[in-house]
């Protein structure tokens, strides 16, 4: 008997609670608020990413946006709300917590998952129910085809082509003065990211009379890299290109600071604009060069970057964090000038671009952000394209590991 | 070029099992299937984490505060959670069965609890990392400090099975459970025994390993998964086993990345793996059933 009471009482509280949280949902409709949706990977294999580029982006924005009272439609104020899901690092799962959101939860806006697979793999159906996709961590040489077959999506992070070329022509630049020889060493993670890239590198490495002395992958997760590395110091190339995930990548220069393999041009993959990695060498960063870099000079950038470590605990990164920022004030934007919460009309007005945004005036897609990128005095710096404004001069040859701390 | 890869296939080796080792004592001895294995080994890591970046306390000392609090832990988890499915269970499969079930639900639990406090960022700590010169082979000092745990753990716990009491008991225990109590061995307490010092051992395993790789909440799979290809491949229950399987793979992975192509380590892994399921399905060291 005294369970059955015990159950009511449970009964009646659950049934309350439902019924007061439908009444606030319904409270909150009425005084019209902008739904956001994401689906984004909390755990699995691709949270750690996530946790570094996007989410804390996405969080800061709608904090941002709800405490200045809301984003300023026509003459009114309307805060943001979020509907998040944790996609587990599956695209399976990506996708049904995106179709939840649009038939279900019928949101304003979706943003992007986390990483190329992911964005991939959404893209079809945002583009089938109309929704705009701001891809913020995507890498792929289909790019612009893409964005031609789906009208609404912008590719932000542009193809592993540029990244290459854009590399190997600064390494030309450093062969032609005499400073390097033509070897360099190239390893690449046997996984979407490190295959475009290593493609995309070998090709144009050696179009520019490089030669390629080491060219080879390793499984993705691995991390006991040593032995490649061991390799590759006896080969006696100046450049050292590895096109990593973000473990390959700490695990790497940890293994060349331990066998002193000291290349005049240390390249690595994803990882190396992450503040974890300073974090990590110190002053053992200095000289190692990357995909993306910040002009942290730009007053614009350097309090973007102030107001994330007071937000999220962290700097953010030096790639894709930044990219990322610019498409979400971009879209904040596009809401405000377009006067109304339209899907139609702020897709148009998107597409339109000329944003004001930490990137400068932008419009998602764009690929107006640095290529190459140096740690130089503990920060993360532009180096190429070197027709960019505020490029930085090369650190070199990178200075000599100097050791553990 | 070959004895730098047969030393770092050595310490490779010592890595995958010291992950290794604390799993083959669960399950060979307690016959608890731990899923949350890796999770468990990831919290440690954590633990050393803040001990080392917070507190300034070196990962090796703070051994001295992980390894009894793991054994404390562990021997709770068995206590609470998984002595119910041992009295229920009807026999050997039904066991198994169940603490996949339950520790399945605990390795979510852990995650959980590890994301709401660390997030789901990569972690990564400086220690130990200077080179140390073996037979003119430079070695990261923290690597060996691994690989020294891993071979007085091994050939520690082999002894200490195969030359005392408790040992003879807890192989007792292992190899029949029921006709054990016979002669007065307290099944329970030998297989709660097991588990807290399995946990342990993961402990040190998860601790030693943070010095080197970066980790994140969601890797602990990752180690159960490479712990499982040690414990089935070295034979359940069997410490020594487990050490000499995971150097075979170590070595092979490092000798096939040098000479061969390091895109390859894995497939070596599985294909190890499988010679020795076909032609000793008990694993190297593993009785017939």
């Amino acid at each position: 008997m005294q369970i059955s009471a015990k159950l009511r009482i449970a009964t009646i509280a659950a049934a309350t609670t439902a019924l007061m949280s439908t009444a606030t949902l319904f409270g909150a409709n009425a005084q019209e608020t902008y739904r956001i949706g994401y689906a984004i990977s909390k755990t699995g294999p691709g949270a750690p990413g996530a946790a570094t580029s996007t989410t804390p982006n996405y969080e800061m924005w709608v904090k941002e946006i709800n405490d200045a009272g809301g984003l300023k439609v026509g003459d009114k104020q309307i805060p943001i709300e979020v509907v998040e899901y944790d996609d587990r690092s599956s695209s399976e799962e990506a996708v049904r917590a995106v179709e939840r959101l649009i038939n279900q939860d019928k949101v304003d806006f979706i943003l992007s998952p986390w990483g190329t697979g992911m964005n991939l793999a959404v893209a079809p159906i945002l583009d089938r129910a109309g929704y705009a996709h701001l891809a913020g961590t995507a890498v792929t040489d289909k790019a612009p085809q893409l964005a031609q077959r789906w009208k609404n999506s912008y590719w932000l992070l542009g193809t592993g082509e540029q990244y290459a070329v854009e590399m190997a022509e600064f390494l030309k630049g450093l062969k032609d003065a005499g400073k390097i020889n033509d070897k360099v060493a190239m390893i690449a993670v046997a996984d979407g990211f490190g295959i475009e890239l290593s493609k995309a590198g070998r090709a144009a490495l050696e179009d520019r009379d490089f030669d390629l002395v080491y060219d080879k992958t390793y499984p993705l997760g691995s991390q006991d890299l040593a032995t490649i590395v061991n390799d590759i110091k006896s080969l006696g190339a100046d450049t050292f290109v590895a096109f990593s995930y973000p473990p390959g990548t700490l695990g790497l220069t940890e293994q060349s600071r331990v066998l002193g393999f000291n290349p005049k041009v240390f390249y690595a993959g994803v990882g190396t604009a992450f503040p974890l990695y300073k974090d990590r060498f110190g002053a053992d960063a200095e000289g190692v060069v990357s995909l993306g870099g910040a002009s942290e000079n730009d007053p614009k950038i350097a309090d973007y970057i102030k107001r994330h470590i007071a937000f999220a605990g962290r700097e953010p990164d030096r790639w894709a964090s930044i990219v990322n920022w610019a498409s979400l004030q971009s879209l904040q934007q596009a809401i405000e000038r377009a006067g109304s919460t339209d899907r139609e009309a702020v897709n148009a007005e998107l597409a339109k671009g000329g944003f004001d945004t930490i990137l400068g005036t932008y419009k998602p897609g764009d690929q107006t952000f640095w290529q190459v990128g140096q740690w130089q005095d503990g920060k993360f710096v532009g180096v190429a394209p070197t027709s960019m404004e505020g490029a930085h001069e090369l650190v070199f040859p990178k200075p000599a590991w100097k050791g553990a701390n | 070029m070959l004895s730098y890869a047969l030393l770092s296939g050595i310490t490779l080796g010592g890595m995958y099992a010291l992950v290794a080792m604390g799993l083959t004592l669960q399950y060979g001895v307690s016959r608890i299937m731990n899923l949350a294995y890796g999770e468990l080994m990831i919290v440690a890591s954590f633990i050393a984490f803040v001990f080392m970046t917070a507190l300034g306390i070196n990962p090796i000392l703070g051994l001295l505060i992980i390894i009894p609090l793991s054994f404390a832990l562990n021997w709770g988890i068995y206590r609470f959670l998984l002595t119910p499915l041992v009295a229920r269970a009807k026999n050997r499969g039904m066991l198994e069965v169940d603490s996949i079930l339950a520790t399945f639900g605990l390795l979510f639990i852990v995650q959980g609890v590890l994301l709401v406090w660390f997030g789901g960022n990569y972690y990564s700590y400086d220690f130990l990392n200077d080179a140390v010169d073996v037979f003119g082979a430079a070695i990261a000092a923290n690597r060996l400090v691994a690989l020294g745990f891993a071979v007085v753990i091994g050939l520690g716990f082999y002894l200490i099975l195969t030359r005392t009491r408790i040992g003879t008991a807890l192989r007792a225990v292992a190899v029949d459970p029921t006709s054990a109590r016979l002669v007065a061995i307290d099944v329970n307490f030998a297989a709660c025994f097991a588990f807290a010092l399995g946990g342990a051992v993961a402990a040190v395993g998860g601790v030693l390993v943070s010095m080197f790789l970066t980790f994140s909440t969601s890797m602990g799979v990752v180690f159960t998964m490479k712990a499982l290809i040690v414990v089935i491949m070295g034979g359940v229950g069997n410490l020594l086993g487990a050490l000499i399987a995971g150097l075979i793979l170590g070595i092979a992975e490092s000798l096939v990345a040098t000479y061969i192509d390091p895109g390859l380590t894995i497939a070596v892994t599985y294909v190890i793996f499988l010679l020795v399921l076909l032609i000793k399905p008990s694993g190297l060291f593993g009785r017939t059933a």
